[in-house]
């Protein structure tokens, strides 16, 4: 008896210690409040001495935050992304940082949840004391923050969506997208289709919101109406599209352009196999990343019992790319992405997610250079605002005060044997119904030698 | 002085608050944001443990109800512009309703069975947002705006006004709670959880009082759901999933089944480990991804040691230790003295 007695005691004096502990910590590391200091006039001269002018920047640091979808149903491919922007960052740290200030970048799980990123950030912001939010991924998960963002007065640069919500300057000042906008992406396709598939039917395939809508709207600003014989969509939580699929088929449609995301994009492709149904497909950007398609076709017909032959099943599929091809060898910046892959993220594959991660990371430090060696969080702003090189994008950016848009174009072209070729020169528009699709004509840049953006 | 169970529980609710307004001034505003959080989560935690440690019924679709509270809420600011306290309760109410239709065919449910039945709701209600895009705003779900009042002066940080009025939410909800189970209510509640045929036999409505059960519970949900609306500035589905609705029973039984002051310990738990145990994870040089996981893995094993270490929960245990410290021992288990369940 007495010894359970003692074992009780024993017991209770842990858990004082535990709550004791516990209190301590949460004392401990309430001392890191943020005070938005106003210093720093942006004037950049090699000899002005590195100062704190901003929350989040040190005489030796930068930091930035984001959100991210480490876990949960868009973890698979996206979970990439912010490794890959952290590989080209310490990339810049081990060659002379950003005016000799190390980049810290600081990336929390969300899950994809909206209520998850309303947490995180705060913390990022309200505890850690970022500079920025980068690369936030996700439109329903950053639509949740964008107003806390702006009235906090936080840069919130480079959204990882296409959604035009991003382009705001009047709403929300601090707001940047950068991947080309899913509406643009639907004329460019939508012109695409209906120039080469002329006289076929045309079917929709689509998610069933923002992403999918934007898609939408702008593939019916260049598609008659006439040629669309089917338009169904999907949601990105319930994955049996036979539904869908059977409706395709008995509308006839011969091509079918799919606004989805690569796990959509595969299931349609298996379920239109079972029902013996092969149209042509166009995909948009985002759902067709060649990699992470036939990994994703021969995963998901093995849980079905049969074996493919991934790349086989791609052959032929029609998108677009606002980043050079991955499998471009010949390509500067594949040259000098892979390279800093292989150094610092090599255990991931180098695929669209990861080129994806490094391009964006690439043109926030070309931000950060143009906005000064002290600058203040409006210094960035502006130094976007003003217009940013197009780095590693095949069309330019449209920032300005009045847009809060990124890449502006696209090209198109064909997978075969699990590579992207691009067809003719890059295609740029606006967002309007009536805004000319014209081709690109200016050249694209190269990569500078030392992979750092100069200043 | 000996003290009633009310002026007991009076007395801790008042020295809760204290403590909280002195640590929401006295911390940053993350720290406000979560101390908001916690009290969010220890009102639907309260009303969840009420329902399942105190009248014996199960639910895995708590987060359903949070969902309708949440809802009700972001459409009432957004269509009728009331103040925030009235669309809180109005909330609260609507959920109330939903609580007693639930509840009437929970009353004829129990066990697995009921667990199911719950189970659908919490699945099934959330996908409504995205069938009615138009209303609900689909995946991207609602914002939810407002401001705080204008008499705490234009710099009062709007995170201290949220952590309080969660915080005076959750202690008046516990109180009134405390309340209904010290009186008749709470008797009945134990007696049908207890023995149904005996409850019955000594005269106790059992339909009646489950369904009771059921509508307090469901309140307390759309009460939290609201002040989670109010606090993260969004309703979106994606945060009703039945995830939420597990966490809320976990967050019971780690805190202790059918104890309120353990709502408190499971919501402080499931507030803070995730933001902690990521911290640690990451600053001992664990990768993001694999920083990410480990708290759901923490949970897990949380679960299960305070399951085998305190049975009753973390309430359990400072009982325990209240007996331990503050009593000599032979003085333990007399009438006056806690009461070990």
């Amino acid at each position: 008896m007495k010894s359970a007695k003692l074992d009780r005691r024993r017991r209770g004096a842990v858990l004082a210690g535990l709550v004791a502990a516990a209190l301590l910590l949460a004392a401990c590391s309430s001392g890191s409040s943020s005070g938005s200091k106003t210093s720093g006039s942006g004037s950049s001269s090699s000899s002005q001495a590195l100062t704190a002018s901003a929350p989040g920047i040190t005489a030796t640091t930068i930091t930035l935050g984001s959100h991210q979808p480490l876990t949960g149903p868009a973890a698979p491919g996206y979970s990439e992304i912010a490794p890959a922007s952290n590989a080209y960052f310490q990339y810049v740290n081990a060659h002379g940082g950003v005016y000799g200030r190390k980049i810290v970048y600081k990336y929390l799980d969300d899950g994809y949840n909206p209520t998850t990123t309303a947490t995180v950030v705060r913390q990022l912001v309200l505890q850690n004391g970022v500079y920025a939010m980068f690369d936030g991924l996700g439109t329903p998960t950053h639509l949740a923050v964008v107003s806390f963002l702006n009235a906090q007065k936080v840069p919130d640069v480079f959204v990882a969506s296409g959604c035009d919500c991003w382009d705001a300057p009047s709403t929300a000042p601090y707001t940047f997208g950068w991947q080309l906008d899913y509406i643009r992406e639907g004329k460019i396709l939508g012109q695409y289709v209906a120039q080469h598939f002329k006289g076929k039917k045309i079917g929709y395939f689509y998610q069933d919101d923002e992403f999918g809508m934007d898609g939408v709207k702008g593939l019916d600003y260049e598609i008659p109406k006439s040629m669309v014989a089917a338009r169904e969509s999907y949601s990105p939580t319930n994955v049996n599209v036979a539904p869908q699929v059977a409706a395709l088929r008995a509308s006839g449609a011969q091509v079918i352009v799919s606004f989805s995301i690569p796990a959509f994009t595969a299931l349609l492709k298996l379920t239109g196999l079972k029902l013996s149904y092969t149209p042509q497909l166009v995909v948009s950007n985002v759902g067709s990343d060649p990699i992470t398609l036939a990994g994703l076709l021969e995963t998901f017909a093995k849980q079905g019992g049969a074996t493919v032959n991934g790349n086989q099943l791609i052959n032929g599929m029609v998108t677009d790319g606002y980043l050079p091809s991955v499998g471009d060898g010949s390509n500067s910046w594949i040259t000098l992405f892979k390279q800093i892959h292989d150094t610092y993220d090599a255990k991931a594959p180098f695929d669209g997610n990861v080129l994806y991660g490094e391009a964006v990371a690439y043109t926030f430090v070309s931000a950060m250079f143009k906005a000064g060696r002290n600058p203040t969080r409006a210094d960035l702003v502006s130094a976007i605002e003003g217009g940013l090189p197009q780095g590693p994008a095949v069309a330019p950016y449209a920032y300005s005060s009045s847009s809060h848009f990124g890449i502006t174009g696209t090209f198109m072209g064909t997978i075969s044997n699990g590579v992207l070729t691009e067809e003719g020169s890059a295609l740029t528009t606006d967002t309007t119904p009536t805004g000319a699709i014209t081709s690109y004509s200016g050249t694209e840049q190269q990569a500078p030698a030392s992979g750092v953006p100069s200043p | 002085m000996r003290l009633t169970p009310m002026r007991r529980t009076l007395a801790g609710l008042a020295v809760t608050a204290v403590i909280v307004v002195f640590l929401s001034v006295k911390l940053n505003a993350f720290r406000d944001f979560q101390i908001a959080e916690i009290a969010t989560y220890t009102v639907a935690v309260a009303g969840l443990t009420v329902l399942t440690g105190m009248s014996g019924q199960i639910s895995l679709g708590h987060g359903a109800f949070m969902a309708m509270g949440a809802y009700a809420t972001a459409l009432l600011l957004a269509h009728l512009g009331w103040p925030f306290i009235g669309v809180l309760l109005l909330s609260g109410a609507i959920t109330a309703v939903a609580g007693a239709v639930v509840g009437v065919a929970a009353a004829r449910l129990s066990g697995p069975y009921l667990a199911g039945a719950t189970l659908m709701l919490g699945v099934a209600l959330p996908s409504i947002a995205n069938a009615y895009p138009g209303t609900f705003g689909g995946d991207q779900g609602l914002n939810v705006v407002y401001a705080a009042p204008g008499f705490l002066g234009a710099n009062f940080p709007l995170t201290r006004w949220q952590a309080w009025v969660a915080t005076a939410t959750a202690l008046v909800t516990l109180f009134l709670l405390a309340n209904l189970n010290h009186g008749r209510i709470g008797r009945n509640w134990r007696a049908v959880r207890d023995d149904e045929v005996a409850a019955a036999v000594a005269g106790i409505n059992v339909a009646r009082t489950r369904v009771l059960a059921f509508v307090i519970s469901a309140a307390c949900a759309g009460l939290a759901g609201s002040l989670l609306a109010m606090t993260t500035a969004l309703v979106a589905p994606g945060a009703y999933t039945i995830t939420l609705s597990i966490t809320l029973l976990t967050a019971a039984v780690i805190g202790g089944l059918g104890t309120l002051p353990g709502a408190i310990w499971g919501s402080m738990v499931i507030v803070l480990l995730q933001t902690y145990i990521t911290d640690v994870a990451t600053s001992h040089g664990l990768s993001a991804t694999v920083g990410a996981n480990i708290p759901i893995a923490a949970y897990g094993l949380i679960l299960i040691l305070v399951m085998l270490a305190f049975p009753q929960g973390l309430q359990g245990a400072v009982r325990r230790l209240v007996a331990g410290f503050a009593q000599p021992p032979e003085r333990r288990g007399v009438p006056g003295g806690p009461s070990p369940r």
